[in-house]
């Protein structure tokens, strides 16, 4: 491992902030156990016609794409071999590994055996894409763990020899797990996509695409930077650090050429389809279709040029989250504002049930965060009026 | 990177050879796996007087619950339903402006359940291989494998699948079964073509019946649309109907004529077989990684 400056934070941690994440995480606490006595029915709004909610709109497809600063970091500093970028690497993998790892708890709430998740390890389909998907973030999360393994050792590897041991043994092969993950992440992100093209009568023709899978990849790309952008500006400013700006604003440059590659293909691909005479309709779903490509796209992209948002701090993270909720907004559209059920028409609408774990869950992942960060080798910046060694 | 060089031409070397091996037999065509002499069922909506004896008999042959509402209670048709996880079939009544001689209205009934596609998206779709497409046509479910993540129910374009959303630890999917075990059985019917008073669901070979469908409309062109729905939808479907009114008005999607796993199999088999483009994804992606520390090191 290259040299960095991370280190433990050692900042308070019972913050009013802190205590909030703490009051969600009950709620969703409470709706995970109703879920586990009355079923999925009892708390969501889930339909035979309607089988998949925000569940797996947010918590996995979502969770999923914006865990992508993960694998794009990993790839641009340790095999491309831009360290300048090392700062914002173990963040990012933090983000990513705790991300995963509520991807599959959020997956676990959703399917109906949660006891039985261990079955397509034995029971394999290759024809199904879902079970790509499944076998990909499983493997994908394991990697993940074995490349935090270092940062656990930094920290606790003379107190606890087993995590020395790992480290011992991991720690020469890493290369080996980095292009891992880079590879098992290109491919899982792009089966999300795949996962619709069974379903050509259900989708809406803006995003239903034989390209959906590469419109699933490119978007993770360009979404990688601007996450880290969006969570070392919240970190940074929350817990009093400085902001990283320098990295952050060359990762922004990289942004103009990722997202522009997207939105190419995206909007290359709507007019070769011509699909782009259902834009106007006004209804909500070409309107969440203009939102996601316009305010969650092409408007950000157009920002990023000007030097002049690059390099201020408030610019750059207006720009990240207008790109960070365009993807969102384009995971949510694909698998429910897009996706309808057209013999039977039934709508959804999450039930509060299926509210409280979502946001139950993102609280627990940032109670987690902050709880690693405070105790774990992973953020670099300097606090604020420090001068950095 | 604590990597070496010979570490890393070893990578480089087994991904590339790994990409080589697989890249030749990437370029074969999807192919269906439809069974070539299924059983199937002809429904002829001309017939179908709304009974729902195929119903109760359904319910009777699966040990299904009883239903909320008795089924020779008529005010069922009062409200269309769906087969759900406590009925497999369900028959609905539609007023479409048809008038007999005496110019009154005549409704027709639609008997819906699974249709047991040739190619099905839910056999396709299963993260588990939980759903199977049998030689004898039936669709079947395997509740021993299912994970519950109801997949098959979005991959579905007849909206077929139900699931047992009130069971919070081991609920199933549920639907037509075209009561596999009776049709394995020499002469079995299912339960509700064996129940039928009107001889509206006839049971037998799939192709068999396809000829008696267009047998039908060829004798009697007035009385039907010149249509068989099911021999071509999806790609073909055990379940075929007659009709005098348009599937679309009667709650028939219009589904395409393809097999549905078709895209997503050939994209899936195109990037995936032996792994090859992850393979050469990683061999590349290596062998930038060690360039790029072999640089390091010199400078």
């Amino acid at each position: 491992m290259h040299h960095t400056t991370a280190r433990p934070l050692n900042t308070p941690f019972w913050t009013p902030g802190v205590w909030v994440m703490l009051g969600c995480m009950l709620c969703g606490a409470a709706a995970i156990i109703a879920r586990y006595i009355g079923g999925i029915g009892y708390v969501s709004n889930l339909s035979h016609a309607r089988p998949w909610g925000i569940w797996i709109g947010i918590d996995v497809a979502s969770g999923v794409a914006l865990a992508a600063g993960g694998f794009t970091t990993a790839a641009i500093a340790h095999i491309f071999g831009k360290h300048e970028y090392e700062p914002v690497v173990r963040p990012a993998l933090l983000t990513a590994v705790l991300g995963y790892t509520f991807v599959v708890l959020g997956l676990m709430v959703d399917i109906g055996r949660t006891w039985a998740i261990w079955k397509p390890m034995i029971f394999w389909n290759f024809n199904s894409v879902l079970f790509e998907v499944g076998m990909c973030v499983m493997t994908y999360l394991t990697v993940l763990y074995i490349e935090f393994i270092p940062i656990a050792a930094e920290r606790f590897g003379k107190t606890i020899p087993l995590i020395g041991w790992l480290n011992e043994i991991v720690g020469n092969i890493m290369g080996v797990f980095i292009v891992a993950g880079v590879v098992l992440s290109c491919m899982h992100q792009s089966s999300l996509g795949a996962l619709m093209l069974i379903a050509p009568t259900k989708l809406h023709p803006l995003w239903y695409t034989p390209i959906l899978p590469l419109l699933f990849l490119t978007s993770a790309f360009s979404v990688g930077y601007p996450m880290v952008i969006f969570e070392t500006t919240l970190v940074t400013s929350s817990l009093g650090l400085d902001s990283e700006m320098k990295i952050l604003s060359r990762l922004s440059r990289l942004t103009v050429l990722l997202l522009g590659i997207y939105l190419v293909l995206k909007i290359g691909d709507m007019i070769v389809r011509g699909t782009y005479v259902h834009l106007f309709e006004g209804t909500l779903v070409s309107n969440a279709f203009l939102a996601e490509v316009g305010l969650g796209g092409v408007l950000p992209w157009i920002l990023l040029w000007f030097p002049m948002v690059r390099t201020s701090r408030k610019g750059l993270f207006t720009v990240s989250v207008l790109i960070v909720g365009g993807v969102l907004l384009n995971r949510i559209n694909v698998f429910l504002v897009g996706f309808s059920s057209p013999v039977t028409h039934t709508p959804y609408f999450p039930a509060i049930g299926e509210i409280l774990i979502t946001i139950g869950l993102i609280a627990t992942l940032m109670f987690i965060y902050r709880i690693v960060v405070t105790f774990f080798p992973v953020i670099s910046a300097a606090r604020l009026g420090e001068v950095r060694p | 990177m604590n990597l070496d060089r010979r570490g890393f031409l070893k990578i480089v070397g087994i991904g590339a050879s790994a990409a080589v091996a697989g890249f030749p037999k990437t370029s074969h065509a999807w192919q269906s796996k439809a069974p070539p002499d299924p059983y199937g069922c002809l429904v002829d909506l001309t017939r179908c007087v709304g009974c729902r004896k195929c119903e109760l008999a359904c319910n009777e042959v699966n040990h299904l619950p009883e239903p909320s509402v008795r089924f020779d209670d008529l005010r069922v048709f009062d409200r269309a339903r769906r087969p759900d996880e406590k009925a497999y079939t369900v028959v609905n009544r539609y007023h479409t402006g048809k008038r007999d001689d005496r110019d009154q209205l005549v409704p027709t009934f639609v008997k819906v359940q699974c249709m047991h596609c040739q190619d099905p998206a839910c056999v396709s779709a299963c993260i588990v291989g939980a759903l199977t497409k049998k030689e004898n046509g039936a669709v079947h479910y395997d509740v021993n494998k299912c994970i519950g993540c109801r997949y098959c129910m979005v991959a579905c374009p007849f909206e077929i699948p139900a699931y047992e959303y009130s069971d919070p630890w081991t609920p199933k999917v549920q639907k037509c079964t075209f009561c596999y075990e009776r049709i394995l059985k020499e002469g079995g019917k299912p339960g509700c073509a064996a129940a039928c008073p009107t001889e509206a669901i006839t049971f037998g070979k799939r192709s068999t019946l396809l000829q008696m469908a267009h047998r039908r409309i060829a004798e009697n062109p007035s009385k039907y649309l010149d249509y068989v729905y099911g021999e071509t939808e999806a790609g073909g479907t055990s379940w075929l109907y007659l009709s005098d009114v348009d599937f679309a008005a009667v709650g028939l999607p219009t589904v395409p004529n393809r097999p549905m796993p078709k895209l997503s199999e050939t994209v899936q088999h195109t990037f995936y077989s032996y792994l090859w483009s992850p393979a050469l994804l990683y061999a590349a992606l290596a062998g930038i990684m060690w360039r790029q520390s072999r640089k390091e090191k010199e400078v």
